[in-house]
């Protein structure tokens, strides 16, 4: 397997405040990636440095590297409009654009200056299918993307991430606004996504990490504590820290 | 308990005072009005131009300042609705907060200041401007169209800043993520979904603005001239529904005074036509509504 993403030695500061501890991990081609780990252990802040999402905020500050494809994004040199169109991400709430269905899907597409009718159909209903959207919605496609249930909305923002043929898939707990038949159906979404994208996900379900993912990582205050199979994090973690969350003492 | 009764009704009485005397507003214009309409007929007001009130034969044709008041609203609002979104865009993602708070603050006081204000300020630069450069053509004295184009704009300027800068940053910052984290650069993100996330509120400041436009009479009467004329030259002279109705009213009476009511039925219409034709088109394409 071939390394996607390698960090090394990762630190991030919020003004004065540090939120990334000396992160170094090494994340495999198509597999998928939990990130675990209480509230404000710096998961959600690790997972937006992989697209450089943490550009927008005021005040913050990274060192080190961060290896795409052997390439460090972590610079200015690199385009991060580049690094995001390979480098998809889906949020916590699901946030369609308050337009279509059809024009949600192709907003990426479309901004890279595609215009061909025939292509952005193409793009809308492969896009869908593989989010399994598609048999929902191919009669209303020109509908509001507002009033599709939650579930759906989440699905069509995972649709609309894969229209720009990202090779990363970034999650941020995808599922916490939603009901547990939703949040079912994204997961058995995310086993299916797995055989063509590199899926990291942040969750606070440990349940969730242990159903969908390949390999496990725990945070804890901004430091990285232990990464591993996920099989092996729950079923015999090195870290006493690891055990402790995992079987509920403290989170 | 008892208080709260006591507060609820208090509420309802506000409201109920409130809609009454809108209410009462529309009746006494329509009732006031009415006479003229009945006397020289509708049709006949809106699209004769010529008005001669006072004459033995009285004439009450609106048509010309229907029209100056149509002309110099359309092509004020199309320099001050394009300037006001791409000011507040810049304002609200362009500039850093602080330099946005100062210019913010002017923009506020600039919206509270009465209008005849900037209309000193136009009759000083822009219609001394057009007398020193346009004297020699005929009817050109330099307070014009222009001018009350000039004022109005301006005029409605800052109401549109204000309301559009805050649509814009009520947009939620998810989709600005959103679009950002599909490879989007910043001006698509501004214009495809951002404004379109504020449109209801862009909207609102254009109702607003076209309000202001329409319903000015002082600062309109200082440049404008005042000379009832068909608006087929921005340089000369003109007259405004609105400015007609404080110019004559004064000495007006009978069916000149119902004539003047009767152009406030006028405005009123031609205010719910605005109101009604940017609803549909909010409405029209707008999926967010759906």
């Amino acid at each position: 397997m071939n390394n996607i993403f390698e960090i090394i030695n990762l630190n991030l500061w919020y003004g004065s405040k540090q939120a990334l501890k000396n992160i170094s991990i090494n994340i495999d081609d198509n597999c998928v990636v939990a990130l675990i780990g209480p509230s404000g252990c710096g998961k959600s802040t690790f997972l937006r440095c992989l697209n450089r999402m943490n550009d927008l905020i005021a005040n913050c500050r990274i060192e080190g590297s961060i290896l795409f494809n052997n390439e460090n994004v972590n610079s200015d040199s690199y385009n991060e409009i580049e690094l995001r169109k390979k480098v998809g991400m889906v949020f916590q709430r699901p946030n369609p654009f308050p337009m279509s269905i059809y024009e949600n899907v192709i907003y990426g597409p479309k901004c890279q200056g595609l215009t061909n009718k025939k292509e952005l159909d193409s793009i809308v209903e492969n896009s869908l299918k593989k989010a399994a959207l598609w048999d929902d919605v191919k009669d209303r496609l020109h509908s509001s993307a507002l009033g599709l249930s939650g579930g759906q909305q989440q699905r069509l923002c995972i649709a609309r991430a894969i229209a720009m043929e990202p090779d990363v898939l970034l999650m941020d707990e995808p599922t916490s606004a939603l009901d547990p038949i939703a949040t079912t159906k994204i997961e058995e979404l995310i086993n299916e996504l797995k055989k063509d994208y590199t899926i990291i996900i942040v969750t606070h379900s440990m349940q969730q990490a242990a159903r969908i993912s390949d390999y496990t990582a725990f945070f804890l205050m901004g430091e990285l504590i232990e990464y591993d199979k996920t099989d092996v994090i729950f079923a015999n973690p090195k870290n006493s820290k690891t055990e402790d969350y995992i079987t509920g003492r403290f989170g | 308990m008892k208080k709260q009764v006591f507060f609820e009704t208090l509420y309802k009485l506000s409201i109920i005072f409130a809609s009454l005397l809108l209410l009462l507003i529309i009746i006494f214009i329509f009732l006031e009005g009415f006479p003229a309409l009945r006397e020289y007929g509708f049709i006949k007001m809106i699209f004769n131009g010529e008005w001669q009130p006072t004459a033995k034969n009285p004439s009450f044709g609106l048509l010309y300042m229907i029209l100056s008041t149509v002309v110099s609203t359309i092509l004020s609002l199309l320099i001050s609705i394009p300037i006001g979104i791409l000011s507040s865009v810049c304002l609200v993602r362009m500039v850093n907060a602080k330099i946005k708070n100062i210019i913010m603050f002017i923009v506020e006081i600039l919206a509270g200041i009465p209008s005849v204000i900037v209309g000193f300020f136009v009759l000083k630069t822009v219609v001394s401007f057009l007398y020193d450069h346009f004297y020699y053509m005929v009817g050109v004295s330099g307070n014009s169209m222009l001018a009350a184009i000039f004022v109005l704009a301006l005029m409605s300027l800052p109401t549109i800043i204000t309301v559009c800068v805050n649509s814009l940053e009520a947009v939620d910052p998810m989709y600005t993520e959103a679009s950002l984290g599909l490879g989007a650069n910043k001006i698509q993100t501004i214009y495809k979904v951002e404004l379109r996330a504020a449109r209801s509120g862009i909207f609102a400041a254009i109702v607003l603005g076209a309000g202001r436009v329409i319903g000015e009479t002082m600062a309109v009467m200082l440049v404008s001239g005042n000379a009832i004329n068909l608006p087929k030259n921005l340089l000369e002279p003109t007259r405004t529904l609105t400015s007609n109705i404080a110019t004559e009213m004064s000495y007006a009476s009978g069916l000149h005074q119902n004539a003047l009511y009767a152009s406030g039925i006028i405005l009123f219409i031609m205010i719910m036509i605005i109101n009604i034709v940017l609803l549909v088109l909010l409405n029209k394409g707008g999926v967010d509504n759906a």
